[in-house]
Parts: structure tokens; C-alpha cells; sequence
């Protein structure tokens, strides 16, 4: 009996042992110098939706870096939206996101679409990291105060008070059509938001 | 029981080398390294194929492209320098390809870190890059390069052997394409 639960310890050890061995992948760009701060291997989702496709989607006001105010009802009838939640600023995956987005401009244009970046960083922060992007052509959205707000009635504000790495694809009629809350450790395909505003036509 | 752990330690063997085929490395490839295993697809493309020197399908080994020096550039469409870059690599691959002397002796290839197909192909398109470009959707080529920074190049020299070393490694800094081919034939001993 002893023996039986020795080899048992044993099985699931060397079975987590494997698991261990394999690092979280993510290529950050030379651009960010030495300045990611490295979070680790995180929870894979720490959140829980308060939302659902079909759902209308909560309205908002944030302000943006360029000191603007933007509302998601100023889309309305106008322009697919799609919120791009990212957990932080200085951080491995996301840093390695949006500037993906930036050069997919003329996909979402294709699709009648406009992207709105979102952190809980606040202004002076977000200004300092995005201008390692370059120029980005989409509005980036403080979700700081009050803190996560806006995360938080989408359900998807953390435990530790950043997001989850999400997106939303919000049609003209300002109802959620689409939900990806992915694993914060890692980037969601293109491939799979483009098939989601395609979907829309 | 030793039958047990026996069983057990195959298993566990077999599942990583299944499961991991490129370790992972620690480091990025230097200098008179030999590259860590690449396998990469055969181009469908029957120019990009024509310009490797390749023939057949299935996978290839940068080493098996037909010239005397590859330039290697692991990239990311997700990463500003390479955006920024993009456009001078380009002007790379045309000042060599307008050289008759050099013209068949290097060749230029992108892999694309964490990419995937349809990524990669938004960053060729963005850009009109006129050289292969691989995706690395699972990020397995970068752990095998010790998960570097991007862009990262390396200049391979091709031996009549068949044997290869990196010549030249460095991160980012490109320092246009003028200067950087200057530095490829120094470097690969075709000047």
C-alpha cells in the first residue's frame, strides 16, 4: 500500500516536472530596451464575465491619451468597435500586441471598425509606453480611476486590479457580437479577431 | 515498483523529446556558433522556392539553401523596430539582388516569432517584402534561439561541405542596407 502511494507521488511529481520545464513564450521587441517588467507565469483567467454575445454592451466615457474624452455610444450607427483590454503597461505580451494592431489598420477599416486600446495604467503612464509603438492610429483608453471601472463591468477586472487580455467586437447597433478572454499569458491570434469583424457583414 | 519507475522514466523521456523537439536555449546564437535546429517548410510559392534553391516539399534546413551566406532576420509583426526596419531590409534584399556578383550567393530569410500564418502574411503585405518569410506560430524556432529580442540577424556562412557557422549576430541596431551588406561580405568572406 505504501509502495502503490510512493508511486503515485512519484507519477504526478514527474508529470509536473514536465509541465514546469515549459516557459511561457513571448517575443518583446528590442524597442522596449531593458524597461518589461517581468510578471511571470500568471493565472490564465482570474475574472468572471458579466457580459455575453448578444448582450448590448455597457456604455462608457474614458479619456484618452490625447486628451480627449471617448464614448463608445459616439460609435453608434457609425462604426463596428473593438475593445481591446490589455492587463498593463510595461508588461511582456502586451507591449508585443497593440503594435500588431497598428499595422493592421486598412483590416479594420475593411471591416468598418475601429479599435479602442484599454488599461487600468493611468494617462502619464500609458503616454510614456505607447510612445514605444510609434504612431498608433487607434485612441488609447485610462481605465484608472475609478480604478478598472469599465473592466469591471464587463467582468473582466482581476483579482490583483488589472484586466484580463480581452477583446469585445461591439457591431453598429452597440451589441456585443463577439468575446475573446484570453489566456493573459498569451497574445490572441489575429487571425481570430479579423475572422470576428469579417462575420459582421 | 522499479518496473514502475522504469516505465515512468521512458514515458516521461519520450513525452518531452515528443513534445519539445528544440530545447530550448538559454542564450541567443553568437558568433562562430552553429545554428540551433531549424526545420522550416519547403516555400509552396514556386518563385520563393526558385530563389532558395530548393526543390521538393516537406521541411529544410537553412544550411540546404543554395548560397554561400544566409541572412537570417527573426522578427515579429508585432514589434515596432521590425516595422521600422522593414523597409530597409527590403532595400537589402534589392541591392543585392540588382548585384549580379552577389546575386545568387546570399540570400535573405524572415521568421516570424509567436507568428502565424495569416500574421506574417499581414507583415509582408504591409511592407511588400519581397524575400520568404516562415511563421513560428508556437514560438518554437524562438526558444530554440534562446527566446532573443527581435529583430535579431544572424549571417550564416555556407560551407562547400556543407557545414555552416553564424558569422555575425547582433540585435536590432540595423544599420541600413548599405552598411549592413558591407558588413554580411565582410563577414562571410565574399569581399
Amino acid at each position: 500500500m505504501e509502495k502503490k502511494r510512493l508511486t503515485h507521488v512519484i507519477l504526478i511529481i514527474a508529470s509536473l516536472s514536465v509541465f514546469a520545464s515549459v516557459s511561457i513564450a513571448f517575443a518583446i521587441s528590442d524597442v522596449y530596451k531593458g524597461n518589461i517588467y517581468q510578471v511571470g507565469t500568471l493565472k490564465p483567467i482570474d475574472s468572471r464575465l458579466k457580459v455575453k454575445v448578444g448582450d448590448p454592451a455597457p456604455q462608457f466615457t474614458l479619456p484618452a491619451i490625447s486628451g480627449e474624452k471617448i464614448s463608445l455610444v459616439q460609435y453608434r450607427g457609425k462604426k463596428n468597435v473593438v475593445l481591446s483590454f490589455v492587463p498593463a503597461a510595461w508588461t511582456p505580451v502586451c507591449s508585443d500586441q497593440w503594435p500588431g494592431y497598428n499595422i493592421a489598420k486598412d483590416i479594420f477599416n475593411r471591416d468598418d471598425a475601429v479599435l479602442l486600446g484599454i488599461t487600468v495604467d493611468n494617462i502619464p503612464t500609458l503616454f510614456a509606453w505607447t510612445n514605444q509603438m510609434g504612431q498608433l492610429w487607434f485612441p488609447v483608453l485610462s481605465d484608472f480611476w475609478p480604478h478598472g471601472a469599465v473592466a469591471k463591468r464587463y467582468g473582466v477586472l482581476r483579482s490583483n486590479g488589472v484586466s484580463e487580455r480581452a477583446l469585445f467586437v461591439i457591431d453598429k447597433k452597440g451589441i456585443i457580437r463577439y468575446i475573446d478572454v484570453h489566456d493573459i499569458n498569451k497574445r490572441p491570434p489575429l487571425e481570430d479577431l479579423m475572422g470576428a469583424l469579417e462575420k459582421l457583414k | 515498483m522499479k518496473k514502475h519507475l522504469t516505465v515512468l522514466a521512458i514515458m516521461t523521456f519520450l513525452f518531452s523529446t515528443t513534445v519539445f523537439p528544440a530545447l530550448a536555449a538559454n542564450k541567443p546564437p553568437q558568433k562562430g556558433e552553429v545554428l540551433p535546429v531549424i526545420n522550416l517548410p519547403v516555400p509552396k510559392d514556386p518563385d520563393e522556392k526558385n530563389y532558395l534553391g530548393l526543390s521538393g516539399s516537406g521541411l529544410f534546413k537553412i544550411p540546404e539553401i543554395k548560397a554561400k551566406a544566409v541572412i537570417v532576420e527573426i522578427f515579429s509583426m508585432y514589434c515596432p523596430y521590425c516595422q521600422k526596419d522593414a523597409p530597409g531590409i527590403n532595400e537589402l534584399y534589392h541591392l543585392i539582388e540588382n548585384n549580379p556578383d552577389i546575386k545568387n550567393k546570399i540570400k535573405l530569410i524572415g521568421i516570424g516569432a509567436g507568428n502565424s500564418s495569416y500574421e506574417v502574411q499581414v507583415f509582408r503585405k504591409t511592407y511588400n517584402v519581397p524575400f520568404p518569410l516562415f511563421p513560428d506560430k508556437d514560438f518554437t524556432i524562438h526558444k530554440g534561439c534562446g527566446e532573443v529580442r527581435t529583430p535579431y540577424f544572424m549571417v550564416v556562412k555556407i560551407n562547400e561541405d556543407g557545414t555552416h557557422q553564424i558569422v555575425h549576430a547582433q540585435l536590432g541596431e540595423y544599420p541600413g542596407a548599405e552598411s549592413f551588406l558591407e558588413l554580411v561580405l565582410k563577414a562571410s568572406g565574399l569581399k
